[in-house]
């Protein structure tokens, strides 16, 4: 091309791109905008999405799992086992009809910490914690993020702590009661029978486990405890892992994954 | 008008001065408020956005938070900075831009000093804006601001010299300098126009392609002249932080933004007046109602608006051109062209 006709063919060629370029963002002014306008209208959000944790305490055993399984511990439970024929909540039950045998006077959950990682619903047996679709939570003070979940008021929790102090102690001195009582038993059938075996005494850890047996055994004969309490009853001698055995009975537990938290 | 208020008040009498200074000053506000609002809006459709939205219905009043927001920032003059020059530099761009104003004719009716030098007057008291800049970018003593304010004056200076010779063919057309006559030569129907070949028999035909050449060179030319895309180099973002005005804050910023938008209408009303009939009804006396003054003045801000709207319009569509195209376009490309057509026109006058 002659540097002539160039010359003209660039000017030519410039203005017509410029009136491709003009019918494109005209056309553009006439398309609908893709904004949404965020706090009045929202996108729908996805099915599964993660956001802020929420537990229902009216379906909360207090079996400490979501704590046990949360990654960076920012869930925090405390827990006070029920006196027999006390009603845990309102019911004592769950909505699917789980006996609540420990309160719950303190539930905290630190979102600013939390990961949004799901793990503490999956192993909840009662399906009570889960993550809401409320994504707008921030705050001017860091500590406004710690949220606490539990219903239980300070005097409530101080009663029921004193309530249970009172029933343990009963407890304790009806277990030394019945020890002593099958101590005795057994040294009259030592004494009384024949083989010299069985006079052997018992022996001090054997009787650790089965002191249970013995609360058991105690709370049945109570004719005061409704039998539903009984079965919490269980719970109250040794230890924590005593809820597990409810949690084992529930059908729907996420098999893996949390259980091996458990056995810590 | 003028007679009206020297009547009014008394001849000479300082008050009808100030009562014709007034209007345009207060247009000018109203004006850049509007195109602001009109700028955001303008590119946000453009771009499939909505714009201010928050702010009264459909964020019309936007910009006049954002005036209110400006009077309460703090005027920062920098440590560094030339004080006298960094103080006037944002009053002698305004002054530059509103002076220009005085010979704008709005409609009939009102022209702010009707002078026959009128053309000559807006194209003098106008590269008094690019003195300004020059103030501003010195002044601030900062290498952008600096940067941005020589490229401007660079580009204003040169685009200048098309924008006159286009100028030139239509007073030769028109035969005289004064904008209001100009305005009032090209009466009557759409077709007396200039950009039509203005009032004529059928040999005006032969203006045509010429007066269209020149209406693009006067329009590219006063893109340049206002710094707007494509020929926004002196205040390019993504190289010069905000060009000359990188260290204004507060007010003296908002007076850069006010003469900016100023000198925007003004070379916009200048291609109305000069090509579209100015405040001319494109109807002319057929329809008497809308060739009343004050329908006039509405007629030229419809023109005025259009322009401007036009000026978003290629904003958002082209990209900026670098410095050497910048001056290819204006020195190989306008120039000649200019001068042809001024040639051209010349002959035919002459021929005619």
């Amino acid at each position: 091309m002659s540097p002539i006709k160039k010359y003209f063919h660039d000017i030519w060629l410039g203005l017509y791109t410029i009136y491709i370029g003009m019918k494109i963002t005209f056309a553009h002014l006439f398309t609908k905008a893709v904004t949404i306008q965020y706090p009045d209208e929202r996108l729908q959000l996805p099915e599964r999405e993660r956001n802020r944790l929420f537990v229902n305490m009216d379906d909360c055993i207090g079996c400490d799992q979501c704590a046990r399984a949360c990654p960076v511990n920012c869930i925090h439970l405390d827990t006070l086992k029920a006196v027999p024929g006390d009603i845990v909540g309102r019911t004592g039950v769950t909505s699917n009809g789980k006996k609540k045998a420990l309160f719950v006077p303190t539930f905290t959950i630190d979102i600013g910490k939390c990961c949004y990682c799901q793990l503490c619903v999956f192993p909840c047996p009662t399906e009570c914690i889960y993550m809401t679709d409320v994504f707008e939570f921030s705050e001017y003070k860091r500590e406004n993020l710690i949220y606490e979940f539990t219903d239980m008021t300070t005097e409530q929790t101080a009663e029921k702590k004193a309530k249970l102090e009172v029933y343990t102690k009963e407890q304790d001195e009806k277990k030394a009661a019945a020890a002593k009582a099958a101590a005795e038993k057994k040294a009259a059938d030592a004494k009384a029978g024949a083989a010299p075996k069985t006079a052997v005494p018992p022996k001090a850890p054997s009787a650790v486990t089965k002191a249970p047996a013995a609360v058991v055994e105690e709370t049945l004969k109570d004719p005061k405890a409704p039998a539903s309490v009984t079965k919490g009853a269980k719970i109250s001698p040794v230890e924590h892992e005593a809820p597990k055995v409810d949690i084992d009975d529930k059908k729907k537990e996420e098999p893996n994954g949390s259980k091996q938290d458990n056995g810590s | 008008m003028e007679q009206f208020l020297q009547n009014l008040f008394g001849q000479n009498n300082i008050l009808v001065y100030i009562s014709m200074a007034v209007p345009p000053l207060i247009f000018m506000i109203a004006f850049a408020l509007a195109a602001v609002y009109m700028e955001r809006k303008v590119s946000a459709h453009m771009q499939d956005r909505l714009g201010p939205m928050l702010t009264g219905w459909h964020g019309v009043i936007q910009t006049v938070a954002d005036i209110v927001k400006l009077l309460q920032k703090e005027d920062i003059i920098p440590a560094a900075a030339d004080r006298k020059l960094f103080i006037l530099a944002p009053f002698v761009t305004f002054i530059g831009s509103y002076a220009a104003y005085a010979c704008i004719p709005f409609s009939s009716q009102y022209v702010g000093s009707s002078i026959s030098l009128g053309l000559f007057f807006i194209i003098a008291i106008s590269s008094l804006v690019s003195v300004g800049l020059l103030m501003a970018g010195w002044g601030s003593n900062n290498k952008y601001s600096l940067y941005g304010a020589i490229r401007s004056v660079a580009q204003i200076i040169s685009y200048e010299i098309p924008t006159v010779l286009v100028i030139l063919t239509i007073v030769i057309l028109a035969g005289t300098i004064d904008l209001q006559a100009i305005v009032t030569a090209q009466g009557g129907w759409f077709w007396n126009w200039y950009i039509f070949g203005g009032p004529g028999g059928w040999e005006k035909l032969i203006l045509l392609p010429l007066m269209l050449i020149s209406f693009i060179i006067y329009y590219v030319t006063s893109l340049a002249e206002t710094n707007r895309t494509p020929f926004d180099i002196p205040e390019a973002e993504s190289e010069l932080v905000a060009g000359y005005h990188t260290e204004y804050s507060g007010m003296r910023f908002a007076f850069f933004f006010l003469s900016e938008y100023a000198n925007m209408f003004a070379v916009s009303a200048i291609a109305a007046s000069l090509f579209f009939g100015g405040w001319q009804s494109p109807f002319g006396d057929s329809i008497p109602f809308l060739n009343t003054p004050v329908m006039q003045f509405a007629w030229f801000l419809l023109k005025g608006l259009f322009f401007i709207f036009v000026q978003m319009w290629l904003r958002w569509t082209l990209p900026r051109l670098r410095v050497d195209q910048l001056m290819y376009v204006c020195w190989k490309v306008l120039i000649p062209f200019a001068f042809v057509n001024l040639l051209a026109v010349a002959l035919y006058v002459v021929l005619k």
